[in-house]
């Protein structure tokens, strides 16, 4: 008898320890089990390098925004810092392209460049989305370094296969990418790695200011001008022109990104409106409201190797020259 | 008969008891485990719920109002004279490198709240009212600030009249005899604080001097997962002439060819779980060193920058934050936002 009574004690003490239950706090509801977890920056004991300054630093560029985001340049970070922080991070990198049509002839040359200089020590998913998956080349993957190919329906306009991606984009990370993969960039792949690219691009939200517009002033920016699209950014607002070609961030930033553009263009569709620079032009005003945390200097997606300006120290990333005409299934 | 019946019981018992314990086991994951991270409870419950950590923060995107006009950032002009991010990437906030109406549009959105903690023992209530008033007018203008003042004599707390949305917590604590054991002893004030009062309250904290002063803005653009002040007495020396601990018996060593900047004991701060972390292991640093024998040469300062050497900061304040003097200029500092007031040391000091 005396047993039973204990038992029930027990049985009642157990499930008054309600500090251990779940708490649904307030402000966090149903949120997705992203693997990025919140790390601080790690250095090594002992772990040598040159002095930063508080005083020096590039005087011909700006190294920060008006709101405090990093702009990434040669010479204002210490790469072999910046990688042995990050190695501990065991982090993943997705990295997504999109060759359909002709474009697959880029692929070897962005594939076998991105080896060499990007991310390179570093786990890295390329999911390369394609309509001739047979035309995928066979290159030579460094240790760490995964290529998944995938199927996707041709399009008969080069505008709508670059505004499909947001959608691809937005199913990819939601249905496979959140438990995988720590931040994901997205690029073009008409271009090619000819210098580092690595973990000093990673942050939230990243966006690449675009090699055209870098000194022009906002009204000059290629901002969708009719109020009657979505994209639409009057000329007294703006703060950068940013590139389509290469965005990412971590996945949930990333995500809120390519779903919030994907329905901005289809509110547009349903209203019979194509943006100026099709999503390029959803980007912009997206990163307009929603700052990005981390900005990379157009080294990060450069005009073409030959095309030179004083700043560009190195160029890492850059369009190769293709003939428009020749390349796009439409005009 | 009897006695197989009892040890049948006391088997079912047994049982039923494993079985409890091992399913109390399971649901108490939102114990808090302090993990590499800090703060994180592992366990999912649900495929869509967390069990998140009880931090109040959230991360906030940096969402921008449509609409709020403002000057066209650029890409190619900024200061000259001084360097606008770490090697880590971290920005150094400067006068000039950010736009302060944008930035206070930015986490207006986020409906936030500042902890800030000073310490006033001893004389050191006398600097109270100065600090506060100042405050009142620079510190975190329009935004929801907790002032949690840890003193040994409440009653000599002035009055100050606070803004809207701004509150003062006094906390009663024992007097010590020795301003370095003051000095040393609020990291573990401070990480019981975070960790027994301000996880649901605060979304970041600042720890500051109370024999100081503000002159300026200090805002939104400070805020950060991890801040740390540059000292203003060494912005521009060499790494080996840091007044870093420089005895390898200490846990805040630091060999003469490392380090990165002299940051400042008397102002840190970040997210709470980031300060939680950072105080939790300094004071469990202190007391090893106590143990030892030894006593770092600045103290917790010493402490605080073999924290900051390991882990970086993810923004830096410039001098401008903590001031040599109100009256001391130099060519890089256009602006005074807090400086230490002059003080007497053998008149305010228990000790020398």
């Amino acid at each position: 008898m005396k047993l039973y009574v204990f038992l029930h004690r027990l049985i009642y003490l157990n499930t008054n320890q309600n500090s251990c239950k779940p708490q649904i706090i307030e402000k966090v509801i149903t949120k997705k089990n992203w693997k990025l977890k919140n790390f601080g920056l790690r250095s090594p004991v002992g772990f040598v390098y040159n002095q930063p300054s508080a005083l020096v630093s590039r005087t011909d560029v700006a190294s920060v925004t008006s709101w405090l985001a990093p702009i990434i340049w040669e010479g204002t970070f210490d790469a072999t810092l910046i990688d042995f922080i990050y190695k501990q991070q065991n982090l993943t990198i997705a990295t997504t392209v999109f060759a359909l049509g002709k474009y697959t002839r880029f692929l070897k040359d962005f594939l076998e460049s991105a080896e060499q200089h990007y991310f390179v020590g570093f786990r890295v998913h390329y999911y390369l989305f394609t309509d001739h998956p047979e035309e995928v080349p066979e290159v030579k993957m460094g240790e760490n370094h995964r290529l998944i190919v995938r199927k996707v329906p041709s399009m008969n306009r080069w505008q709508d296969i670059s505004m499909g991606r947001m959608e691809i984009l937005e199913k990819l990370i939601k249905n496979e990418l959140a438990s995988e993969a720590d931040y994901i960039f997205c690029l073009d792949v008409d271009a090619k790695f000819y210098g580092r690219w690595g973990v000093e691009s990673l942050g939230r939200l990243v966006g690449v200011i675009h090699p055209w517009y870098f000194d022009a002033p906002r009204d000059k920016f290629t901002y969708e001008r009719r109020p009657e699209s979505q994209a639409y950014i009057p000329v007294e607002e703006g703060d950068y022109y940013f590139t389509g070609a290469a965005f990412g961030g971590s996945l949930e930033d990333v995500h809120h990104l390519t779903k919030t553009c994907r329905e901005q263009m289809n509110i547009d569709i349903a209203n019979s409106i194509e943006a100026l620079w099709h999503e390029e032009s959803h980007l912009n005003k997206y990163f307009l409201h929603n700052k990005p945390s981390k900005l990379l200097s157009p080294e990060y997606l450069w005009r073409d190797i030959n095309a030179w300006a004083a700043q560009i120290k190195v160029v890492r990333f850059s369009h190769v020259a293709k003939n428009n005409a020749e390349v796009r299934p439409n005009a | 008969m009897m006695v197989r019946q009892n040890f049948l019981i006391a088997v079912l018992f047994g049982m039923i008891l494993s079985g409890l314990i091992y399913l109390n086991n399971i649901q108490c994951s939102c114990n808090q485990q302090i993990t590499e991270q800090g703060f994180n409870c592992s366990q999912q419950i649900t495929e869509q719920g967390i069990i998140k950590p009880k931090w109040k923060q959230k991360i906030f995107g940096l969402r921008s109002t449509p609409g709020l006009l403002y000057n066209q950032p650029s890409v190619l002009v900024g200061r000259t004279d001084v360097a606008s991010v770490s090697p880590w990437s971290a920005p150094i906030i400067w006068e000039g490198n950010f736009d302060s109406t944008l930035i206070d549009s930015i986490y207006k959105q986020q409906n936030l709240t500042i902890a800030t903690t000073v310490f006033a023992l001893g004389k050191y209530t006398r600097f109270v009212k100065d600090f506060l008033e100042s405050a009142e007018q620079h510190y975190f203008v329009g935004f929801r600030v907790h002032y949690y003042l840890f003193t040994d004599q409440p009653e000599s707390v002035p009055e100050v009249k606070m803004g809207e949305n701004r509150s003062l917590t006094v906390q009663n604590v024992p007097s010590l005899n020795r301003w370095q054991d003051i000095s040393m002893s609020r990291m573990e004030k401070l990480e019981n604080l975070i960790e027994n009062e301000l996880v649901n309250e605060a979304d970041y904290i600042f720890c500051l001097d109370i024999d100081t002063k503000f002159y300026g803005r200090w805002g939104a653009e400070t805020l950060g997962r991890l801040v740390g002040v540059i000292h203003p007495w060494f912005f521009d020396a060499p790494r080996s002439q840091f007044t870093y601990e420089r005895r390898p018996e200490s846990k805040a060593y630091i060999p003469a060819e490392e380090g990165d900047y002299y940051y400042a004991g008397a102002a840190f701060g970040g997210s709470l779980e980031d300060v939680h972390h950072l105080t939790k292991t300094c004071r469990e640093q202190l007391n090893i060193d106590a143990a030892n024998s030894i006593e770092a040469v600045w103290q917790e300062e010493s402490h605080l920058n073999k924290y900051f050497l390991l882990n970086k900061p993810s923004k830096l304040l410039s001098p401008e934050y903590m001031w040599r003097d109100i009256n001391e200029k130099a060519a890089q500092i256009k602006i005074v936002r807090f400086t230490n007031v002059p003080k007497n040391y053998a008149e305010v000091r228990p000790n020398p």
